[in-house]
């Protein structure tokens, strides 16, 4: 029997073609494809003609409120209100410097999106920016008139709320994410006790919490006032939310690497700011970006303690006699704003996941 | 070793350390409380549960009236919310497997749509939803006098819809009564509002926790059962979804908490749900200590029974590890 050894390797092999399929085919496949096809269809053609006579052939796109007699779209409601919806009751003289908040917020996202950007120094410049940004918003500096967090409103106030509540809830996170994987029964069980605690309750009942009982449990005479109130809630909130992700980080870390920093008798805190943390919050970047998503979305709850957040300004617009209260207009308007930050936040993480930054085996 | 190095003495210093601060924290917020409450001349207690609410409830399930004590005002609330967060926890769930299904979809029409949906909900804020679908029920509707009638039977106006009710001696038609229609199944806007737009809501995460659950079973599992013979149904429903559910199990749990959660919005939009009944209580008592305490109380109860219960029957469906 004469054997037989292959001694050269065969090439490899494109995959085979995938026939394609006729339009029909993929439309009309099976019955479960006819079904969707046909309601989709269905529900286009039944929709289309009336939003568009609706929106664009009997638009009102200019003029008084009287003019929008309900036939269509009252797009001069939005052109009226616009600068109230996005800016609150801010003076209308000063708008520049809301814009100016809103534009410093938006460049220092965008200048930390890229990967080669996260080190300390943008972590200086959002604090630099930000205290910059409020004292823009707050004046009474470098002859600025002063405005009162009363009279703030609209989409600074969302971004403010988001972006501070963020940014001072990640260190307590981080303290609760390492209290709960510690060995010390105590300091543990008092962390799991607090992130739990918070996240049972829905954000409404800590928002009341906080805004009726604060000031009971605060020494008498200080008062703070009612967007701290709010930002105090949010805060607390996206900590613990941020703390089950990090814990989520420091789980999947392998234990090699917290005992071969301890054979290097690299003390806890160097251990931990050096080897431990950098891992653990790599490792879970793309669910903290969500969690910025639930925040954004959340800080439209501040409408219950009467804060003028962009989506509470939209009611008050929505109130005006003079107009006859276009709401699928305002609520759109509203909800598309929203709509860009989180949808840009979504894309930007999937964008961060197909990265694989850090060799990260899935 | 000094005795300040060693690793026992240091772990419980810090230990003493941090309970002590976080007693103190809490010793400290709870004199403040104290002191003011005593200086506003307000006491602290609940008495008042007793007492008659004076408040109206608009719609319940359980049966209430104004001359009811607090307690019983409290029980209604806390019905309306269960009854909210079952009828839409079950109607997320038909959207969102519907949504999945169509996601997994080979037609491009039906995957555009699919998506659309789901990045649309799930990206902008319920209450912006919420408010959006109230005042779809509200304004966006005729009147009580030139209804929409879309089908025999049903009619939508600005006071509510009014639905055929299904009764014991047949169906039990809504009819057109001097003010109002008489008969029927009545749903307010209230409601309509927060079964529309929760609905919508939850079955936009629902439908990606299950699409995402189906993804994460290996494709070559179903492939396998393909070649081993299975028929296209069967290696669906003896491999894939076994497999799958293992994945969805924990994220549907948080979801349904979540619309327990969410259905305290119904604040925003009017419907008497148990938040909304602890905000009309302190209004009318001031006793805002208590009323907070319960609306707690209520929430820690019925979110760690639902976990414990998920926890239970995640266990027997758990991958057993030996």
């Amino acid at each position: 029997m004469t054997g037989f050894v292959q001694t050269q390797s065969i090439d490899a092999r494109t995959a085979p073609l995938a026939a394609r399929r006729s339009l029909f085919r993929v439309l009309f496949g099976d019955v479960l494809s006819t079904v969707s096809t046909l309601v989709i269809l269905f529900a286009v053609i039944a929709l289309a003609p009336k939003l568009v006579s609706w929106g664009l052939l009997n638009g009102i796109w200019a003029g008084e409120g009287t003019q929008c007699t309900g036939a269509g779209a009252c797009w001069a409601f939005l052109r009226a209100k616009y600068p109230f919806i996005l800016f609150g009751i801010y003076p209308p003289g000063q708008y520049w410097r809301p814009i100016g908040l809103i534009v410093i917020f938006i460049g220092l996202t965008l200048y930390s999106l890229p990967p080669k950007n996260w080190k300390t120094s943008t972590l200086w410049a959002w604090v630099i920016g930000t205290v910059v940004a409020l004292a823009l918003m707050a004046g009474g500096v470098l002859g600025l008139e002063a405005v009162p967090t009363d009279s703030w409103g609209g989409l600074p106030v969302t971004l403010i709320l988001t972006v501070l509540s963020l940014g001072l809830g990640f260190p307590l996170a981080i303290a609760l994410a390492l209290g709960r994987q510690s060995d010390l029964k105590t300091v543990k069980y008092i962390c799991v006790a607090v992130i739990e605690g918070i996240r049972g309750l829905p954000l409404l009942s800590l928002l009341f919490i906080v805004s009726i009982l604060l000031p009971l449990m605060l020494p008498d005479g200080l008062k703070i006032d009612k967007l701290l109130r709010a930002l105090v809630a949010m805060t607390v909130f996206s900590a613990a939310y941020l703390a089950e992700v990090l814990r989520g980080g420091l789980q999947g870390l392998h234990n090699g690497q917290g005992e071969a920093a301890d054979a290097l008798s690299l003390s806890w805190w160097s251990k931990t700011r050096l080897i431990i943390l950098p891992q653990a919050i790599s490792k879970v970047i793309p669910p903290l970006t969500n969690t910025v998503v639930v925040m954004v979305k959340n800080t439209s709850l501040v409408l219950i303690v009467g804060l003028y957040d962009l989506l509470s300004a939209g009611r008050a617009a929505l109130a005006d006699p003079a107009w006859p209260a276009p709401f699928a207009e305002t609520y759109g308007f509203i909800a598309l704003i929203y709509f860009i930050i989180c949808f840009s936040i979504t894309r930007y993480t999937h964008w961060i996941e197909r990265q694989n930054l850090f060799g990260v085996n899935r | 070793m000094v005795w300040w190095r060693d690793q026992k003495f240091r772990a419980i210093a810090l230990q003493l350390l941090a309970a002590s601060a976080f007693i103190g924290l809490i010793l400290w917020l709870t004199g403040n409380t104290a002191a003011n409450l005593a200086k506003r001349g307000l006491t602290v207690g609940f008495d008042f549960l007793g007492r008659a609410a004076r408040f109206p409830i608009s719609e319940s399930i359980l049966s209430y009236s104004p001359t009811d004590h607090f307690w019983w005002a409290y029980t209604v609330g806390l019905g309306n919310t269960l009854f909210i967060t079952v009828i839409v926890a079950l109607t997320a769930t038909v959207l969102g497997l519907m949504l999945a299904i169509l996601r997994r979809e080979d037609n491009p029409l039906a995957q555009g749509a699919g998506t659309t949906y789901v990045e649309f909900f799930r990206n902008t804020p319920l209450v912006v939803q919420l408010l959006f679908w109230y005042a779809l029920v509200t304004v966006g509707l005729p009147s009580i006098d030139a209804p929409l009638n879309p089908l025999p039977g049903v009619y939508l106006t600005e006071r509510g819809l009014y639905l055929p009710a299904l009764s014991l001696n047949g169906l039990d038609m809504p009819v057109r009564a001097k003010f109002n229609f008489e008969g029927g199944l009545n749903l307010s806007p209230e409601f309509v509002a927060m079964y529309l737009g929760l609905s919508l809501y939850a079955a936009a995460f629902i439908g990606e926790i299950i699409r995402g659950g189906l993804e994460a079973v290996a494709k070559g599992q179903t492939e396998a059962a393909l070649a081993l013979g299975l028929a296209p149904k069967q290696a669906l429903n003896l491999v894939l979804i076994p497999q799958a559910l293992r994945i969805i199990i924990p994220p549907m749990t948080s979801q349904y908490i979540n619309i327990l959660k969410n259905s305290t919005l119904a604040l925003v939009v009017g419907y008497p749900d148990i938040s909304f009944v602890t905000a009309t209580t302190i209004n009318q008592t001031g006793q805002a200590l208590e009323g907070i305490f319960i609306l707690m109380l209520v929430f820690f109860t019925i979110s760690i029974a639902t976990s414990v219960a998920m926890n239970l029957y995640n266990a027997r469906v758990a991958l057993k590890v030996r």
